[in-house]
Parts: structure tokens; C-alpha cells; sequence
């Protein structure tokens, strides 16, 4: 593992990033703009599944609605972070912070993985927050609590690498 | 002379027992920044909903009345927290933010988005149609959508060169 961590930081472009002036605040721009509509628009779905918000929307409405957001975000999001990453691969690698954020975005993908084949079975039926199930509430308020912790744990990362804050 | 008087002002609000609170408690300015992350992502995912359907993008189904009524509250609820969160930042830091130019770019660039989204939700009050009533009107409301999208990515992006930027 080390050994290839370490190619990763020493290739030109993670040279580039590390050493540049504005490559890196730059590309830490992009990953906090994707990351907001990111976590913004999974909130948008997750509060609809608990009923909060977007009441008079079906969930198959607001998710239609909202997911291309959330996809076309997300790779902007793992672009710009795999950039970040490999700028000091062999330092993030090893951060707590960092480690338990990857965790919790597994554990995200999972949830949402087991909600699209297993749980969301009937979803064209909730048409209102009283007909959505209590299984569909759970993965919302599971989705969102790990979305939060993500969010938490990645400006924590910022805090346990001198970087600017 | 105004310059003075900032850095005196910054000075006394670092040497203030909250902002000393504040600063050697170590959790509170990460948790701080992650609330405002959070209330970031809120309004920005916000705007863009209303900003696409006013460009036709998504939620085509739906007037633009019932979507600016959807998800409006979540642009000026989550930016009073914002307004929250950042005060605190500040009195954190008062020289960071205060004396740095990018900061108050922040803040011009945050008046002008504040502005924009004004302008789309006043008409809809009087008149829930107003957006849709003619072409020129759906250009309008194009015209105001395609100047907040990039409002609000230039408000991110300041807010990250504030931790690069330094003061004055």
C-alpha cells in the first residue's frame, strides 16, 4: 500500500497540486461547490422520505427531480477529492479523520444501495408523507445522520494537516 | 486612518473573552465551519432547483410558483444561520475575515445573490403566473436564473480563499 501511495504523491500532477500556488485552494472550490449540492440535494430526498419537506411531491417525483443533481455532483466530488487526496496521499491515507469520512461514505452508498433494490419497492404509492413506509423514513434519517457526519468529518481533516482553514 | 481603526477594532474584539473562549476551545471553529457548510449546501442546492426551473432544466411539472414556494425557505432560513455561524467565525478571527479583500467580495457577491433571489420571489407574490405569462417573461426569469448560478459559485469559491487570502 505505502509503496503505491507514495507514486501517487511523487506523479506530476500531484507535484503540480502540492507545489502550486492556487492549484490546490482552487480545486478545494470545486469539491466544497459539489459537495454542497451533493449533501443539499440527498437532504432534499432524505426530508421528503421523513415527510418534512417537499410534502406535496410524490418520492418518485422528488427524486427524479433531484438525483441527476445529486450524480452529476458526486463525480465533481470524487474528481476533486481524488486530486486533493493524491496531492499527500501518504499523509491523508493514514488520517483518522480521513479514514472514518471514507467509512461513513460506504456505509451511505450502502444505505442507499439496499434502499434502490430492497426497500424502495412501491415507491410509485407514496404519494403523500402518510402513505410513504416507516422503512423509507428510517433510510432518510440514516442517510441524513451519515451525510451530516461526512460533512463533519471532512473539515475535520482540514484541521489535522497545518493546511490553511 | 479607517485602516487604523479596523485593525484596533480587531485587535479589541480578539482580546474579548468569548473570542478567547473560542479560541482555545479546539473543537468549536471546525464544528462552527460545519454547520456552515451544512446551511451552505442548503441554500446553494436550493437556488439551483429554483435557478433550473426557471431555466426549463427540471421540475418542469411543477409552476414555478409551487417550486420558489418549495424551496425558498430553505435559501433564507439556513442563511440567517449562516449570518449566525459566520459572526462567530469572525469573532473567532476578526482579523481574518475583516481585513481580508476576499471577504468583503463575499459579502458584495452575497448582497447581489440576495438581490437576484429578491427578484425572482417579489413578482410571484402579486401574481403566482408572473414568470410564465410570455416568452419574454420566461427569458427574464432565465436571465435572472443564469446570473445566481454563477453568483453563488463565486460566493463558495471566496469563502474558501478567505483561508488563503491574507489580510491586509
Amino acid at each position: 500500500m505505502e509503496p503505491f501511495l507514495q507514486s501517487l504523491q511523487d506523479s506530476g500532477l500531484a507535484t503540480a497540486i502540492r507545489e502550486g500556488e492556487s492549484l490546490f485552494p482552487w480545486i478545494e472550490c470545486a469539491h466544497v461547490l459539489a459537495l454542497s449540492l451533493v449533501l443539499g440535494s440527498i437532504a432534499i430526498v432524505d426530508l421528503r422520505l421523513l415527510g418534512l419537506a417537499s410534502r406535496d411531491r410524490t418520492v418518485a417525483q422528488t427524486m427524479a427531480a433531484v438525483l441527476p443533481v445529486t450524480w452529476t455532483a458526486f463525480v465533481f466530488v470524487v474528481l476533486t477529492g481524488g486530486l486533493m487526496f493524491t496531492s499527500n496521499a501518504t499523509v491523508y491515507a493514514h488520517n483518522f479523520y480521513f479514514q472514518i469520512k471514507m467509512a461513513l461514505i460506504a456505509l451511505a452508498g450502502m444505505n442507499m444501495t439496499l434502499f434502490h433494490l430492497f426497500l424502495s419497492r412501491g415507491v410509485d404509492g407514496w404519494q403523500t408523507p402518510a402513505l410513504t413506509p416507516p422503512r423509507a423514513r428510517l433510510v432518510g434519517a440514516l442517510s441524513l445522520c451519515l451525510w451530516i457526519a461526512i460533512a463533519a468529518f471532512g473539515r475535520w481533516i482540514g484541521f489535522t494537516l497545518n493546511a490553511p482553514t | 486612518m479607517a485602516a487604523q481603526f479596523l485593525d484596533s477594532f480587531c485587535n479589541w474584539l480578539a482580546a474579548t473573552p468569548v473570542s478567547q473562549t473560542i479560541q482555545t476551545i479546539d473543537w468549536i471553529v471546525p464544528a462552527v465551519q460545519t454547520i456552515h457548510i451544512l446551511g451552505v449546501a442548503a441554500v446553494v442546492s436550493s437556488a439551483l432547483m429554483i435557478n433550473l426551473r426557471l431555466l426549463g432544466v427540471r421540475s418542469y411539472d411543477q409552476s414555478v410558483a409551487r417550486v420558489t414556494a418549495r424551496f425558498l425557505p430553505f435559501i433564507w432560513w439556513p442563511l440567517l444561520m449562516l449570518l449566525a455561524t459566520g459572526t462567530i467565525l469572525i469573532v473567532a478571527e476578526p482579523a481574518r475575515a475583516l481585513e481580508n479583500p476576499v471577504f468583503l467580495l463575499k459579502m458584495g457577491l452575497l448582497i447581489a445573490a440576495a438581490g437576484v433571489t429578491l427578484a425572482c420571489q417579489l413578482p410571484i407574490r402579486s401574481n403566482a403566473a408572473f414568470w410564465e405569462q410570455s416568452p419574454r417573461r420566461r427569458r427574464a426569469g432565465q436571465l435572472i436564473a443564469s446570473t445566481s448560478i454563477p453568483l453563488w459559485i463565486a460566493i463558495i469559491c471566496a469563502g474558501r480563499w478567505i483561508a488563503y487570502v491574507q489580510g491586509s
